[in-house]
Order: structure tokens, then C-alpha cells, then sequence
């Protein structure tokens, strides 16, 4: 994992002092609202339905156990005692007082943790797949590029007051993209050119929101020492021409939907010709200082634990399922990636107590060489697992409820914090989740379904990703009643989609009985090798209609 | 007269005037007893170069492009921030500075508050007008507000990983 040296810590250090004069400006009234919002919207903190929130920076989702720890210690200290894993790997906390942020951020300063352009008109956090550096099919290790973004896009001078907010994505798997990149603003997916070159394609306006959109391809091949120069000309095409009339327009989609993709892309090459062998352009030294930082932990040779797994599996049911769902394969022989669940039905996703934090630095640091990863999904990751140590893990997680063997079912639902602590919100979003847990308990049932993404949102923002569920749920307003449309057959996988909307929406208690309804249609009509995904692009939306409208 | 900031926090007085684009149909008019500031496209059309006491300005949505290869004939150009959230002046100060090699004063204008100077100054402003109820006493310590920075802009054209590197 990164690590600081002595400017990241300096810079750092003036960062929070920079922000508690700003909060005493603020405090003093020397500073209006209105130009404080911006400043500490940067510092992650935005005033929300019941108190001030901060949102916290986990760089492309990497924890150290002592980062985790010092979290919970902030939980304690500053708030109720727990936390809200997001959608794009950041953490909130929901009630800290606007006088204390200045010290919260002092604290999280001292293990190398902050919260800047978590929030506000800038480019944000650079997220990734949380199963970067230790899977078998990725072109490279993205976390150094992810770094490299991190530090080029931090106190950028010129892209602190974009249009809208900015996000970037970087995935590296062949074969998958849980880093969702097509439906962000700047989405690169590691490639090799035909002469083995290491480089990036290039997605640019892809994202949700009220006008959803999988991001264009703008460039096939972006030599990788050219990534900063040429996301420098994004940004700065996107922040000259970018619409600041209307805030629903103003994030980058709608200017490349306006000047066509070819017409965008034009406009990056022709400023990009300026500037891309200026000193910004990597180098060789750069990109190796920061990829030494990424080394492998210090794993052991080991044979694949096969036999000793076999008969554990055969004698735990319960365990042969939490290995089928929640352990992926490694890179390395006798090694495993396992993932905690933090979705139990009745407890928002995404929630975590100080004491959970706690327990799971304890576990990292006993079974994964002290790291940890948090996923969009929700959920938390141990890279690093012995596979003769899983049913240790196992047995030792089943009792705090994140061995809840779902991952990637039904059940394991991506949902925004909603109506209950979120201001923007039409409806709440956490109630229909349980609900939905709820109807699905049967765990069978839902292996049997096999993996379905369901989505839901509390309202256009879309921070739930609704758009790209499989199964996606919107919260509406409806002269003032919450309701729920229903869309199908989105996606965020390499084979990125929107969802088309069902029909007319539902009253919060219709929810289960109409996702029992979808679901019923695919047991109906699936082939045996189909997912829920794919026996929805072979028969289309109208089966599904009729059923759900009968 | 407001204030006039330097990159060290000096502060001055001058009376370089701010004229607005005349409205349609109407004559630009200057005044003959103080150097102007006039809309770049309209210095561009008139015939002002070697007059020292004639700048021009640009507002946020406009192209600094227009005045390549000119830059140098300028005395002083400034950029007007319309509201402080507005960053496209951002972008027109690296160009003028960094693509147009313009040397001469750059000035901030407009909505000019004490928590943008720095990222200004990195873009190669060297002169600001804060707005008027802003206090210039603390813009020194507002333009240091970082002693170091990750990457180029018009001020260090080195990217720390060069630096780091050597
Ligand atoms: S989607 Fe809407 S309701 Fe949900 S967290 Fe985002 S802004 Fe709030």
C-alpha cells in the first residue's frame, strides 16, 4: 500500500490547518454560507437531513488494520460509534459536529487518512476493483495508477471549480469490471497493444443521475505514460466547455452527448497536442517509485489447500456455501480472497459499528497481512487469505454476521442511505431492501436463482446505482407519497447497460411481490446454462410486463 | 481604488479601470485620464498596441486563443471570475501563460475571494482584486497556504514525481 513520505505528510498537515481557519471563518461569519459550501463540501462535509456528514477518503477502497481502527476511534470520539460504507469506496460518518471536523481530520491525518474531494465540483476519489493486485486475469496492478491519479488530481489548481463533480475508475481485469468504469465520468480499462504496451482505453461520460449513460469509447489505446497529460486535457475541455447554466446538465455526459463522441474526442487530441510531452508526461522512474509501494506481502509458497478444503466442504454444508459465494480464487497457489458481508436483513447495507470495524482489523491482521479493501458493493475484503486458515476465518466471522453467504444473490443489495438520513431523498431506500431480504430468506432459493445485482436508490442521483441493477429501484415522489419504479436489465459489467423502465411505479408494500413476479418469470423461461441477465436479453422486457401488470 | 495584491501579499493601489463591454449599437469610450482595462476582442479590433496605458480583459466564457501571438503587446490582461465557483478563468490563465507565453501582469478580477488565491496564483495570476469586502491583510497567508503541490501548473512546471525522482 502507498505510503506517505515527508511532502504527502506536509501537505496533508496544511490541509487541516488550512480547513480549521476555514471552519472558524465560517464559525466567526466572516465567511458566508455560500462560500464556505465549497470549501468544506472538499474537505467532505456536507450538511444532510439530521446533522452535518463527513465523508471520508479510502484511496481506490485499501484499508491498513491501524487506518480501520483509528476509524472506529473517530466513530467514538467524534460521533454515534459507527459508519456508513458507500457505493464508491468512502466512508461516512453521519452526525460529527461542524467545530470538531477540523480535529476529526487531524486524527485521520496521523495514519495518512483524509477527506479531501470526497464531495463537491472537483475530481473525486479514484476507484478500482477491490480485487486489484491479487487476481489471476488483470492486465497489470492498477492501484499505482490509481495513485498517480490521486496525487495529480489533489489541490489541482485549475480543476477545484469544475461544472459538477468528477469521478474516475480504472479497471485492470480482462474479463470483469467491478469497478463499474463505463458509467463514470473518466472510466480506464487496462489494455496491452498488439506490440505488448501497457495502456488505457478510454471511457469518457458514462454515469447516472437523471440522464444515465454508458460512456463512449474516446480513445482505443492511451500509451500508459501519457495517462495524466490526457486526463489533463479532459479536464480541461471538460471545465472550458462544460454547461454551468444548469446544474442537470453540467456533468461531462452532457457535453460529450452534445458535441458527439468523435467531437469530443477531437477536442481532447487538439489540447492534448499541446501539452502531452510536457512534464506531466510519466516516467519510467515515477511509475516504478510508486508500483514499489504495491509489492506482494510477504506470502509463502504454498501448495493449493485442495484435499483439506474438499473435506472440510463436505463436512459443512454452511461452509461449502460461504466458500461457493464469498471466497474468490487467488493468484497465488494456497491463497484466497475472501469477502466479509455487512448486509444482514434489518441493518442498513453498509453499516458498520466501531466495535465491527475493530473486530475486522483484528482479522486482517491475523489472516490478510493487515489490509483491507472495501468494494462497491458494500462489502469488505480480506485479499489475503491462507486457504488453510478459511475455516478458522469462517468460524471465526460466522458469529458476528459477515459470513452471510450471498454474495452476488439476490440478497446482497446495493442500496443508498434514502429517505432516512438523506436529504435529496423521495423515498426511503433501506426499508424496501429489507423487505425484499426478507421475502427472499430461503438461501437456496437464491443460490438457485444464481446472481441477480438489485439495486435501489432513494432518488435521481442514483447513489444506490439503480440504473445498472440487473433489477434497479428508484424511490419517486408522487404528489407527495413515496413510490418505486422498477427497471430491468441493467448491468455494470464489461457488458454495461441501462435499465429499461418497467412501467408505472409501486407503493413501497407492492416492491417484494413485483421483484417475486420478475423473478418468477426468468425460473419460468431460463435455459440451464442462463442467468437472470441473460434470459433478459433473450426474451425482453414483455414477458415481465405482462406478469408484473397481469 | 481597490486593493491590488501581489503573489507576496503586497498591497498597492492603481487606476487601472475595468470597462464594460458597451451594450449594442453602442461605442466603446475610454476615459483620457486613466489606463482601462477594455474587453480583449474589442482591443483586438482597435488599434491599441504600444499604448501602455490600454489592457484588455476577458470574461470567463470567452477564448483566450484570440490573442495569440499578440499576448506580449499587452501591458496588463486580467480575467474576471463572474462567482467565485466559476473555474473556466482557471484554465484561461494556464493558457495565456503557459501556451500563449504572455509575460506581462495577470490579473484576477471579479469575484475574487481570499480561499481561491492560492490555486489563482498557481495558474499564473500575479495580481489580484479581491472583492471589495474581503480583507487583503490575510491574503499573504491565504496565497501560502500550501509550501508544496503534486502537480505542474504555471508557477513550478515540475510534477513532484520529477522532483521525487532526481
Ligand atoms: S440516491 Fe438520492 S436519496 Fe439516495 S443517497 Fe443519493 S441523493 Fe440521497
Amino acid at each position: 500500500m502507498y505510503v506517505y513520505d515527508e511532502h504527502d505528510r506536509q501537505m496533508a498537515a496544511e490541509r487541516v490547518a488550512q480547513f480549521r481557519d476555514q471552519t472558524d471563518r465560517a464559525l466567526s461569519g466572516e465567511l458566508a454560507e455560500e462560500e464556505f459550501l465549497p470549501l468544506r463540501l472538499q474537505n467532505g462535509l456536507y450538511i444532510q437531513r439530521h446533522a452535518p456528514m463527513l465523508r471520508i477518503c479510502i484511496p481506490y477502497g485499501m484499508l491498513r488494520s491501524a487506518q480501520l481502527r483509528r476509524l472506529a476511534k473517530v466513530t467514538r470520539d467524534y460521533d454515534k460509534g459507527y459508519a456508513h460504507f458507500t457505493t464508491r469506496q468512502n466512508v461516512q460518518l453521519n452526525w460529527p459536529a461542524l467545530e470538531n471536523v477540523p480535529d476529526i481530520l487531524a486524527d485521520l491525518a496521523e495514519v495518512e487518512m483524509h477527506a479531501n474531494q470526497t464531495s463537491g465540483n472537483c475530481i473525486r476519489n479514484t476507484t478500482t476493483d477491490q480485487f486489484a493486485g491479487v487476481q489471476a486475469d488483470e492486465i497489470a496492478d492498477p492501484r499505482p495508477y490509481c495513485e498517480l491519479i490521486r496525487q495529480w488530481s489533489t489541490f489541482h489548481p485549475e480543476f477545484a471549480f469544475l461544472p459538477r463533480k468528477f469521478k474516475v475508475a480504472v479497471n485492470a481485469s480482462e474479463h470483469t469490471d467491478r469497478a463499474a468504469i463505463q458509467v463514470h465520468d473518466i472510466g480506464l480499462q487496462m489494455v496491452r497493444n498488439e506490440a505488448g504496451e501497457l495502456g488505457f482505453r478510454v471511457h469518457v461520460g458514462g454515469g447516472l443521475g437523471r440522464t444515465p449513460m454508458v460512456g463512449p469509447v474516446i480513445r482505443d489505446f492511451l500509451p500508459e505514460f501519457d495517462l495524466l497529460t490526457y486526463m489533463e486535457a479532459v479536464l480541461r475541455v471538460y471545465n472550458r466547455y462544460g454547461r454551468r447554466d444548469n446544474k442537470f446538465k453540467a456533468r461531462i455526459k452532457i457535453l460529450v452527448k452534445a458535441l458527439t463522441p468523435e467531437g469530443f474526442a477531437e477536442k481532447v487530441e487538439a489540447e492534448w497536442e499541446h501539452i502531452k510531452d510536457s512534464p506531466t508526461r510519466l516516467t519510467h522512474e515515477a511509475v516504478e517509485h510508486i508500483r514499489g509501494f504495491f509489492t506482494e506481502p510477504d506470502y509463502q509458497s504454498l501448495d493449493n489447500a485442495t484435499d483439506l478444503l474438499a473435506k472440510q466442504r463436505f463436512e459443512n454444508r454452511e461452509f461449502d456455501q460461504w466458500l461457493s459465494h464469498n471466497v474468490d480464487i487467488h493468484k497465488k497457489p494456497g491463497y484466497a480472497i475472501a469477502s466479509l458481508t455487512l448486509k444482514k436483513t434489518g441493518i442498513p447495507p453498509g453499516d458498520v459499528t466501531a466495535d465491527q470495524m475493530e473486530t475486522i482489523a483484528d482479522l486482517a491482521d491475523q489472516y490478510s497481512f493487515g489490509e483491507v479493501r472495501v468494494t462497491h458493493q458494500q462489502n469488505v475484503v480480506l485479499a489475503d487469505v491462507r486457504q488453510d486458515q478459511l475455516f478458522d476465518l469462517w468460524q471465526a466471522i460466522t458469529p458476528l454476521g459477515f459470513a452471510t453467504a450471498n454474495l452476488h444473490t439476490l440478497n446482497d443489495i446495493i442500496c443508498c442511505p434514502g429517505g432516512d438520513y438523506c436529504n435529496l431523498a423521495n423515498a426511503k431506500s433501506i426499508p424496501v431492501a429489507e423487505a425484499i431480504q426478507r421475502r427472499f430468506d430461503d438461501m437456496d432459493y437464491l443460490y438457485d436463482l444464481g446472481d441477480i445485482d438489485l439495486n435501489i436508490s432513494g432518488c435521481m442521483n442514483a447513489c444506490g446505482h439503480h440504473h445498472v441493477g440487473n433489477i434497479g429501484v428508484l424511490g419517486v415522489d408522487k404528489k407527495g407519497d413515496e413510490f418505486y419504479q422498477i427497471s430491468l436489465g441493467g448491468s455494470s459489467h464489461h457488458d454495461a447497460e441501462i435499465g429499461k423502465i418497467l412501467g408505472p411505479s409501486f407503493a413501497r408494500e407492492q416492491v417484494p411481490d413485483v421483484v417475486s413476479n420478475i423473478v418468477d418469470v426468468y425460473v419460468e423461461q431460463r435455459t440451464a446454462e442462463e442467468n437472470f441477465l441473460d434470459t433478459y436479453r433473450r426474451i425482453g422486457i414483455k414477458p415481465f410486463k405482462e406478469r408484473v401488470y397481469a | 481604488m481597490p486593493d491590488v495584491i501581489n503573489t507576496h501579499g503586497e498591497i498597492r493601489q492603481d487606476q487601472w479601470q475595468v470597462i464594460e463591454r458597451p451594450v449594442e449599437g453602442e461605442v466603446l469610450t475610454l476615459p483620457d485620464d486613466q489606463p482601462v482595462l477594455i474587453p480583449a476582442d474589442l482591443w483586438l479590433a482597435g488599434d491599441y498596441a504600444g499604448n501602455d496605458r490600454i489592457g484588455a480583459w476577458f470574461d470567463s466564457h470567452e477564448e483566450p486563443e484570440i490573442l495569440a501571438g499578440r499576448v506580449n503587446e499587452l501591458p496588463v490582461i486580467a480575467v474576471n471570475f463572474p462567482k467565485f465557483v466559476d473555474g473556466r478563468g482557471y484554465s484561461i490563465a494556464r493558457i495565456l501563460r503557459e501556451r500563449l507565453g504572455y509575460r506581462g501582469e495577470l490579473r484576477a478580477i471579479g469575484d475574487v475571494l481570499l480561499d481561491q488565491l492560492h490555486y489563482m496564483k498557481r495558474c499564473g495570476f500575479d495580481a489580484f482584486t479581491l472583492r471589495a469586502d474581503k480583507d487583503s491583510g490575510k491574503a499573504l497567508q491565504c496565497l501560502n497556504v500550501f509550501s508544496n503541490s503534486y502537480q505542474a501548473a504555471t508557477d513550478n512546471d515540475l510534477p513532484l514525481f520529477r522532483r521525487r525522482a532526481s
